[in-house]
């Protein structure tokens, strides 16, 4: 019987010549992530259970993202418990403030995942890598804690959901939208339990960006992992990033699958989820005209440079409306830079846009644009449960980042096919 | 063996809710519990006490892999949780700390607010004393077990490593 791509990565990891959907196994990790938040829960378990050593210092990457740069005494506690840890054991990946970048456009950024691998991150939206071809699951701090001592994790081996993509997409239409209407289409555990593998001739056409936009949300349709076939553009992005060898899995043509979703790119509109679950999915025809108070554009989701070239694009020789905060938050250093070479970071800050360092920030309600009772937000970040951005009264619009710009531009929910007519 | 009065929740009660992000950057078990469900149940963290259950629907635990999350649940003295599914994260959570919880659609659906439940986790059998009735929960796989034996991961993994010493 043949393998998917998920299945085929957890059996060369567990050592063994095939796996099937359902069984137990116990895999080796080529990388265990953690961030400011979850990182500090596991140190703390990994020492109160007496373990001493990591299993291999240069396979693990403590990247300080979501409360920072600190925003308040306990956060500065908790990013110094992690030095400390990262310090006594030696660990090379360290990303602290001014190095550092939001932790799922970073570690594709500095090469740490290849294609084929096999990845633990104590973030839920470690799945991010599966646009590399890579098995990557986000999971606790238990589990990382266990990871950093052992290099291994138990998985049960996920049926699969075959997602074909078929066609292109339309200008104004980006990865964003594509995951927002699998989400509306099979619901918040639509995939739970399961891998959603995308395959078809339509991956061929959706940029590295795109990619990692559409599995960075796997999790939100409740998927262990999402996962992209290896083509010429992720050889391309991964070649002078990644320095080791990797190997190219691909599903075998009887690969066993669940259902499978067939989605014809071409058909698709910008598309957004109103409160206060992502599966709440309305083409934008349906939902324009929303008032809002702030959009935010970023996130591990949409803040790299593809999604703030589309929110520029839109931008340009405009202004943000008024009553409306329009927060950009570049998702690492590297994309700051781009920003400030192409122009971007001008266009923002002319637009009347406030232009900040890379952070989770708002995307969670930590800072850097949280929201009182009341208010709505249009934001690229992944979820908009109740709270998810500040006060339990107030709401998030997930969108893509050229309809967060409309937005911003327009002072409500807006498509950004009207705002750019005639442009 | 635990017995307990139930509060109710409903489909995909993820963990913003549970215990959200405003109170992660204080993560010892007791100050997270006195936070526990207070965006969808601002009393719950006062009323709740120990050896109380909570039934969940579909989904529960959805969202951010937040370990914070099962652990103000514990920390809250609650004894176990029964949903109709569990979003895989906050499952894996979950046994990790050697916190039981229950998969059980049909109690999940049948069960109300305020009934005294029982559960024995060695059969899986769930009954609500209120009612009478008597439900199957999906059983735990052997090695799942012994990590809920052990309390959780990073114990059952030492034992395993003695025992192999």
């Amino acid at each position: 019987m043949g393998m998917t791509m998920t299945e085929k990565i957890l059996a060369a990891h567990a050592g063994l010549p095939a796996v099937k959907a359902g069984d137990l196994i116990e895999a080796k990790l080529d990388l265990v992530l953690g961030n400011d938040i979850t990182t500090p829960v596991a140190i703390t378990t990994f020492e109160a259970a007496g373990l001493t050593k990591v299993f291999d210092r240069e396979k693990i990457a403590i990247v300080l993202d979501h409360y920072t740069p600190c925003k308040d005494i306990k956060s500065a506690e908790l990013c110094a418990q992690a030095r400390a840890f990262a310090a006594k054991h030696g660990i090379t990946h360290l990303y602290d403030v001014g190095e550092a970048g939001i932790e799922h456009a970073l570690l594709p950024e500095k090469g740490l995942v290849a294609p084929g691998d096999c990845v633990i991150g104590a973030d839920s939206h470690t799945c991010t890598y599966g646009a590399l071809g890579a098995f990557s699951t986000g999971v606790g701090s238990t589990d990382m804690a266990a990871g950093m001592a052992i290099g291994e994790n138990w998985f049960k081996v996920p049926a699969a959901i075959k997602v074909t993509l078929k066609g292109a997409l339309r200008p104004y239409v980006s990865g964003k939208d594509v995951i927002l209407h699998l989400i509306g289409l099979i619901g918040v555990d639509g995939a739970l339990y399961q891998s959603l593998e995308f395959t078809g001739e339509g991956v061929a056409s959706l940029s590295m960006d795109d990619r990692f936009t559409i599995a960075n949300m796997a999790i939100e349709a409740g998927a262990k992992n999402g996962i992209f076939p290896v083509d010429k553009k992720t050889i391309a992005y991964v070649n002078g990033r990644v320095n080791r060898p990797y190997t190219v899995y691909e599903a075998d043509a009887d690969a066993q699958y669940a259902r499978e979703v067939v989605i014809d790119l071409a058909t698709l509109a910008p598309t957004v989820s109103l409160p206060h679950l992502p599966s709440n999915t309305k083409t934008i025809d349906e939902a324009k005209g929303l008032p809002i108070q702030q959009v935010v554009i970023g996130s591990c989701t949409n803040g790299r440079i593809s999604d703030l070239r589309q929110a520029a694009a839109i931008l340009s020789g405009k202004h943000v409306a008024k009553g409306v905060r329009c927060i950009v938050i570049p998702a690492t250093q590297e994309v700051s830079l781009q920003c400030i070479r192409e122009g971007l970071a001008e266009i923002f800050i002319a637009a009347g846009c406030a232009l900040s360092t890379p952070t989770c920030g708002p995307c969670l309600g930590g800072h850097m644009g949280v929201m009182s009772a009341g208010e709505r937000a249009v934001s690229t970040t992944n979820r908009n449960f109740v709270g998810r951005m500040g006060h339990v009264k107030s709401e998030v619009v997930l969108a893509s980042p050229a309809v967060a710009a409309a937005s911003a531009v327009a002072g409500c929910l807006a498509d950004p096919r009207e705002i750019m007519k005639g442009a | 063996m635990v017995k307990g009065i139930v509060h109710k929740f409903g489909d995909n009660i993820d963990t913003d809710v549970i215990i959200p992000a405003r109170y992660l950057n204080a993560p010892s078990p007791k100050e997270l519990a006195k936070h526990c469900m207070e965006d969808i149940d601002p009393t719950f963290a006062s009323r709740v006490k120990p050896g109380e259950i909570i039934v969940g629907g579909a989904n529960f635990g959805c969202g951010s892999s937040r370990e914070h999350a099962p652990i103000a649940i514990q920390a809250s003295g609650v004894s176990c949780v029964i949903a109709a599914s569990f979003a895989r994260i906050f499952y894996r959570n979950a046994i990790n700390i050697g916190f039981p919880i229950l998969e059980c659609p049909e109690a999940a659906q049948a069960i109300a607010d305020g009934d005294t439940v029982s559960v024995d986790f060695t059969s899986g059998t769930i009954v609500d004393e209120t009612t009478g009735a008597r439900f199957q929960a999906v059983a735990f796989p052997a090695f799942i077990n012994s990590i809920i034996e052990k309390g959780g991961l990073l114990p059952y993994l030492k034992a395993r490593q003695e025992a192999q010493q």
